[in-house]
Order: C-alpha cells, then structure tokens, then sequence
C-alpha cells in the first residue's frame, strides 16, 4: 500500500486536528503577550507538575506603538464556548514592517523588539486574550494599501484544519479602502472589526451560525 | 505592491466539516470562505526566531525527565519540502503524543491508562539547511475516544509546521504503517484516499539504529509558491 515515501503520492501534507491535548505541545508562556513578560497565552492548570517543558516567553525590550489588549470569545454552532481551542497571530509592526525575510523594504522600520506572532489558548470559559501593538498601514495589491489588520488562525479540537481569519479595528486608519475587506460582501464585514472597549478591543469568533465570522481561503 | 503567492489546497486536504468526525459539525463554518489574493500578510511570517518564541531544540523525548521512559524507542527522520520538492530550510516543527500505553500527560485525558513519569511527550526540532531532520521518541499506543461507540484513535504523533509564511501553517499527524485501526479512525479519514496515506510514515531498516531504536521516514509536503506575482488591480 502507498504511503508517506510514495513518489507517486508526493504532494501536500494532509491537515489534521490539533485535538484536545495541545496545551503541553503549542502555546508557551506569554505566547499571548507580544510587548510584555507575562505568561498570558498559555494553560499550566492543563498540565501536571513536573511536565511544564514549553518556553518561557524571552525578555524583550520596550515596543514601539499603541500596546492594546485583544480579547474575546470562540463559539461554536450552538452559540457555546470552545474551551480548547487555539489562536494565532501574526501582524505588522508599528510602522507597517512584517518581521519576516519576505518583507525586504528596509525604508520601513522593523522593531528589534516585535517579532508579531503570538499564541493564546482559551480559557475553560472559551475566552482568549493577547497583548499586542496596534499594527501599521501595509500594502495590499497593486497600489492598494491595507487598514491596520491582524491575521488569525484558528485552531481545535473539532476542527480539521485551520480557520483563517482577520481583524481589522473599528477605529482603524483605512477600513474604507482595504482592498480584503472589499472582497467581503458588506453586510457581513462587521464580523471582521473588532469594537474599542476600556483598555483595548473585543473581538469574537463564530465558528457557525448567526454572525457566523467570515473565514478566508487564505 | 505585488507579491508572489503560494497555492492553495490541494484535493488532499479534508472538509472542514467531516461529520464522521463528530466535533467538527458544530466546528466548521457553514457560509463559504472568501477568496482573497494574498498580500504581504499571507506571504510573510516569523522565520529564524524560533528559539526566541518557542524555545531552544528539544529533539530526544526520551530523555526529558530523570529516567527512561517505557515503550517501543524509535527515531523518526525525513525532510520538509515544497510541493517543488525544495528543501525547507531552518523551519520548526512542534511534536506532542502520548505514551506508550496511550496515555496524555494533559490533566484532561483521564483514560485508565497508565501514565510514565518519565515521558512528557513534547519536543521540538528546526530543520537544517538541507530541510533534514529528526527525533527520538517512544512509540506511542492507541486509546478510545468518544466519538461513537468502541472508537480507537491509531497511535498517531502530533506535527505543528509554520513554514516560511501564514499561508504555509501546517498541523497534522504522523501514522504507523500496518496500524488497523486508520481504517476506521474518522479523523484520518477525512482525508480522502489515496491522499490520507500521505500521513503514514515508512518504516526504514536504514534509518533503524542498531541496538538502539527503529527507524521511520516521514516527509512533511508544505505549499509551493506561484511562479509569478499576483497581478494586483
């Protein structure tokens, strides 16, 4: 029978779920703050004594930008909350640079001290929260420019495969002109901002239903 | 500014709603996903800062608490690659499994299977700069779930792949080959054959260390990127 090492099967590796035992494997410590040295992101109640082996966040310096909490809730189909479910992040910094060998413009600034991925589990509650700088403007197709965003996958139990989706913020430089949230047909693109509350935004995921959230093939 | 892409899926890749799989009726979107081209977001990501996030290498599992753990020792060994076949140099690869006897050290897996004090079950390893790697391990046992009625999970190794970009993101799991029960496990199958045979690894005598542990082969297959830039409007 065929199998991993077949020449004629050569192609993409099939996702698969992450399940429900992902916390002593994925989101280290302060995974979830990207400007700080706290361990939000991660689940140690999850894990027994003496098997905590993920990082420990490494110190970083002071970041520039807007530092802004990101929180909120993972639902699924039946309105209830995931409580194993996962979030990654991935945005600019606060000038707009991608901390990445495949954004090259060395006219825009990259900040030493944000790399701009992050990890945070949910809570028993299904609740999640990063701490981050608000990102800058980055360039869409052609001569497009793209709004403050952040890119996010979803991963869980549940879900075969990751869910990609973005936030854009209801505040944001740029909404009007992005050229992503042009592709979203306009009466579900409130799904994709996430609205300013005391201390930073809020911003739920609907995996299914009513004010489902829109995911993109990314 | 236009950038060059990677692909999309290929018909390999499983539904999101897979019901045999019950988790995933009430976890799969039900409006379509959009199309978006992908801008200098989809194409850039952490590269070469994974010791910085994650932590330094941890490629021996069997060697992370203060004795051996019990269980069959293998090593298991390939390379990741573009759908190119291109080496993918210096990116990460995050493992967790069980032990042995299919047990999770996580608090929330209270099967009645015993747990190994000496096996936590996580690693980590970068590939080098011929996309080569490998790691030590035990081979994981199979446990129940209770997705339907006498539901057996195959022993599988968890892999987490971020590759070079956030288009390039990859979780999956590792097979055993001749293992009865992929046959029946809903979560392997939904991935459609012949692609779901993609996720059984090899075993290789060549790659056994004498006296020491069984060898398996295992390639990891992440997107290839387009010839041409996106011709943005």
């Amino acid at each position: 029978m065929s199998d991993n090492q077949s020449p004629d099967l050569f192609g993409q590796t099939p996702s698969q779920t992450v399940g429900p035992f992902f916390h002593y494997g994925l989101p280290w410590k302060g995974g979830a703050d990207l400007v700080g040295q706290s361990d939000m992101g991660a689940r140690p109640d999850l894990i027994p004594e003496g098997h905590y082996v993920l990082n420990l966040a490494s110190p970083k310096g002071p970041v520039a930008g807007e530092v802004i909490e990101i929180s909120g809730r993972v639902l699924d189909g039946d309105g209830q909350p995931i409580p194993d479910a996962l979030l990654e992040i991935w945005q600019a910094n606060a000038a707009g640079r991608y901390a990445s060998l495949d954004d090259a413009r060395e006219e825009v600034p990259l900040d030493p001290n944000f790399i701009g991925f992050g990890r945070a589990s949910t809570s028993a509650e299904g609740e999640y929260r990063f701490r981050t700088i608000k990102p800058g403007r980055t360039p869409g197709p052609g001569n497009s420019w793209q709004a403050p965003h952040i890119a996010i996958g979803v991963l869980g139990r549940g879900l075969i495969k990751r869910l990609c989706t973005r936030l854009y913020f209801e505040d944001g430089d740029g909404n009007r002109d992005d050229p992503i949230l042009a592709l979203v047909p306009e009466s579900r693109r409130n799904t994709l901002i996430a609205q300013k509350i005391d201390g930073g935004y809020r911003f739920d995921i609907v995996i299914q239903g009513e004010q489902e959230t829109v995911f993109f093939d990314v | 500014m236009d950038v060059i892409g990677y692909h999309h899926e290929d018909a390999g890749q499983p539904p999101s709603l897979s019901p045999a799989y019950a988790s995933t009726v009430a976890r799969s979107p039900r409006q379509p996903l959009i199309q978006i081209p992908h801008t200098l977001t989809e194409v850039t990501g952490p590269a070469g800062v994974w010791d910085k996030l994650m932590g330094p290498s941890r490629a021996d599992l069997t060697r992370q608490q203060k004795g051996e753990p019990l269980g069959q020792r293998i090593v298991v060994s390939g390379r990741v690659l573009d759908e190119a076949g291109r080496p993918v140099p210096n990116t990460v690869i995050e493992i967790w499994q069980c032990n042995a006897a299919g047990r999770y050290i996580h608090k929330k897996d209270q099967w009645d299977a015993p747990l190994d004090p000496n096996f936590t079950g996580a690693g980590l390893v970068v590939t080098d700069a011929a996309g080569a790697y490998e790691y030590t391990t035990i081979r994981p046992g199979a446990y129940p779930w209770g997705n339907h009625f006498n539901a057996w999970r195959p022993a599988h190794i968890h892999l987490s792949l971020l590759g070079p970009a956030f288009a390039t993101r990859l979780v999956t799991q590792l097979y055993f080959p001749d293992d009865p029960l992929i046959e029946i496990d809903p979560i392997a199958n939904a991935v459609p054959l012949p692609y779901r045979q993609r996720m059984v690894a090899r075993f290789d005598i060549a790659k056994t260390k004498p006296n020491w542990a069984l060898g398996y082969a295992f390639d990891i297959v992440l997107r290839g990127r387009d010839a041409t830039p996106f011709e943005g409007a």
